[in-house]
């Protein structure tokens, strides 16, 4: 306990850093308004039930966009490994469109699909879903041929082989993959809900700056930056135990 | 490995064949780019969709090519260069020295640890509110944001490379008489290079993608900015040719990144190893 404390201690000296310079006229308030303020903001936010219906419809947003993007993409790196004509037409594709910056789509997406939750998700959907095939890739290529052999030398079908053996010895990229779709997903649903939406925590942010209401911004602001850094741990939680099996 | 095989089996055969087989490889590897492209011009011309869902990829092209000649492509793909390289490398150089602190101060890890612990996992966009309200809408904003987000990967990557150069190495120097920023300098750095490499190479697309969104945002010169005016005028060309021209750029970055690696790694064992990327 008191050695999380210890370690956690920097972060508290920046709060009290930042209500002290703002309490103190170091910095003007209406850049920096003062923690306690914020937190306050954050309250009134909460009751008013703003940050709850905008964040509902965020997160429906980012966990619909990721879903996809694991199921089509986890499949589609597995088969890419396990079918090689597939790979020889498919990796030059994945190959340039890796590197693109998904954020580029936003104006298509929303020219397709409205301002809706649809545009998000199929952002999302792209966005993630590359990073996702890319870890089942090189997960599933580097499944043991000792392991294969052995497999199909005891008479295992086809289907058997790949889900028993080429599917669990993937798992470990495939998950590190996932953890990268993780961090996007935040990324791209924030910065396409403040570039245009009507709903979502990226609307609120925009909105309550484009207000003045500095406070209750931060306050926002804060809100999804700890989601992100609570989903992130979360998930590492659920990759350790998946991941038991690997001593 | 196959790879590797195929070349040295390749020396060996008649030039004629080898063309042969060279091109047969380019085939198979374009096909799918060749047939995206068919398929996009001639779902285009179909008629099935409008051109404003999607315009014909030879008049996207074409759009490209006015805009080279009038210029503002060189103007949009170097303001959105500039502040993703500039922010790049201020990431990268400041990374590396911070995660060269951390690893040595004991007091400069106590500060610094936590912040990247809980940092790293964050949607720093979420912060470009914030930013645009302190430092304004113009360059340094946006490098702002590009070096908030790209430091991260950096600083880590490099903490795990210091930590993980072997014991018996920095032994040998300390017993040659090395000098503390001797070490650092000609042993543990170069033995963490193959680390900050892969840092780098995570941050780079990083510091593209948050210079193109912060450009969205703010408007102005760029490519993201070009993007969004097209997208206020429904002149889906243009967002089309945004779409096309920040597809080049990335994929020419994350390539060159992938060159440079190979070459200042020359001298590592994972340079005989074949390469996927």
């Amino acid at each position: 306990m008191t050695r999380a404390l210890l370690r956690y201690l920097p972060l508290v000296l920046i709060a009290l850093l930042w209500e002290a310079a703002s309490r103190l006229g170091l910095v003007s308030s209406l850049a920096l308004p003062p923690l306690s303020n914020v937190i306050e903001a954050w309250i009134d936010l909460i009751r008013s039930g703003e940050l709850f219906t905008n964040g509902l419809s965020s997160i429906y947003r980012g966990a619909a966009g990721l879903l996809l993007a694991i199921v089509i993409g986890a499949a589609l790196g597995i088969f890419m490994a396990w079918w090689r004509p597939l790979n020889v037409v498919l990796s030059p594709l994945v190959e340039l469109f890796y590197p693109m910056p998904k954020s580029a789509l936003i104006p298509v997406t929303v020219s397709w699909l409205g301002f809706g939750d649809g545009s998000k998700i199929l952002l999302i959907f792209l966005g993630c879903m590359l990073p996702v095939t890319v870890g089942a890739f090189n997960g599933a290529r580097s499944s043991e041929q000792v392991l294969v052999w052995s497999a199909r030398s005891m008479g295992a079908s086809r289907m058997r082989m790949l889900w028993d053996v080429v599917v669990p010895s993937a798992m470990p990229e495939l998950l590190n993959g996932i953890r990268t779709a993780l961090a996007l997903s935040f990324i791209l649903l924030v910065s396409s809900e403040l570039i245009v939406a009507r709903q979502g925590f990226g609307y609120l942010i925009g909105s309550l700056g484009a207000n003045g209401s500095y406070e209750a911004m931060f306050a926002v602001v804060l809100t999804v930056a700890f989601l992100g850094f609570a989903a992130d741990r979360a998930y590492q939680l659920v990759m350790q135990r998946l991941l038991r099996w690997r001593q | 490995m196959n790879d590797r095989l195929d070349e040295t089996l390749e020396t060996e055969r008649a030039p004629a064949r080898r063309v042969l087989a060279v091109a047969g490889w380019v085939l198979a590897r374009s096909i799918a780019i060749i047939g995206l492209l068919v398929a996009w011009e001639w779902l285009a011309r179909s008629g099935t969709v409008t051109p404003f869902v999607l315009p014909k990829f030879t008049a996207v092209i074409e759009r490209i090519w006015n805009d080279a000649l009038a210029g503002d492509l060189l103007i949009n793909t170097g303001a959105t260069l500039f502040r993703a390289i500039v922010g790049f490398v201020i990431a990268a150089i400041g990374g590396v020295v911070l995660a060269m602190a951390m690893s040595r101060v004991a007091a400069v890890n106590w500060l610094f640890d936590p912040i990247i612990s809980v940092g790293f996992p964050m949607p720093k966009v979420a912060f470009l509110p914030v930013v645009i309200l302190w430092l304004g809408l113009y360059d340094v904003s946006k490098i702002s944001m590009v070096v908030l987000d790209a430091i991260f990967p950096v600083v880590t990557a490099t903490l795990v490379g210091i930590k993980g150069v072997e014991r018996e190495v920095i032994w040998s120097a300390r017993n040659m008489g090395a000098k503390d920023h001797e070490l650092m300098w000609q042993i543990v750095l170069p033995a963490a290079l193959p680390q900050i490499m892969t840092g780098l190479q995570v941050a780079l697309p990083i510091a593209l993608i948050v210079a193109i969104v912060t450009e969205m945002m703010m408007g102005g010169y760029g490519l993201g900015g070009g993007m969004m005016t097209a997208s206020r005028f429904a002149d889906s060309r243009g967002v089309f040719a945004g779409i096309v021209e920040i597809a080049v750029v990335g994929f020419c970055l994350v390539k060159g990144m992938a060159i440079l690696r190979r070459r200042l790694l020359l001298w590592h064992q994972e340079a005989m190893e074949p390469s996927t990327v």
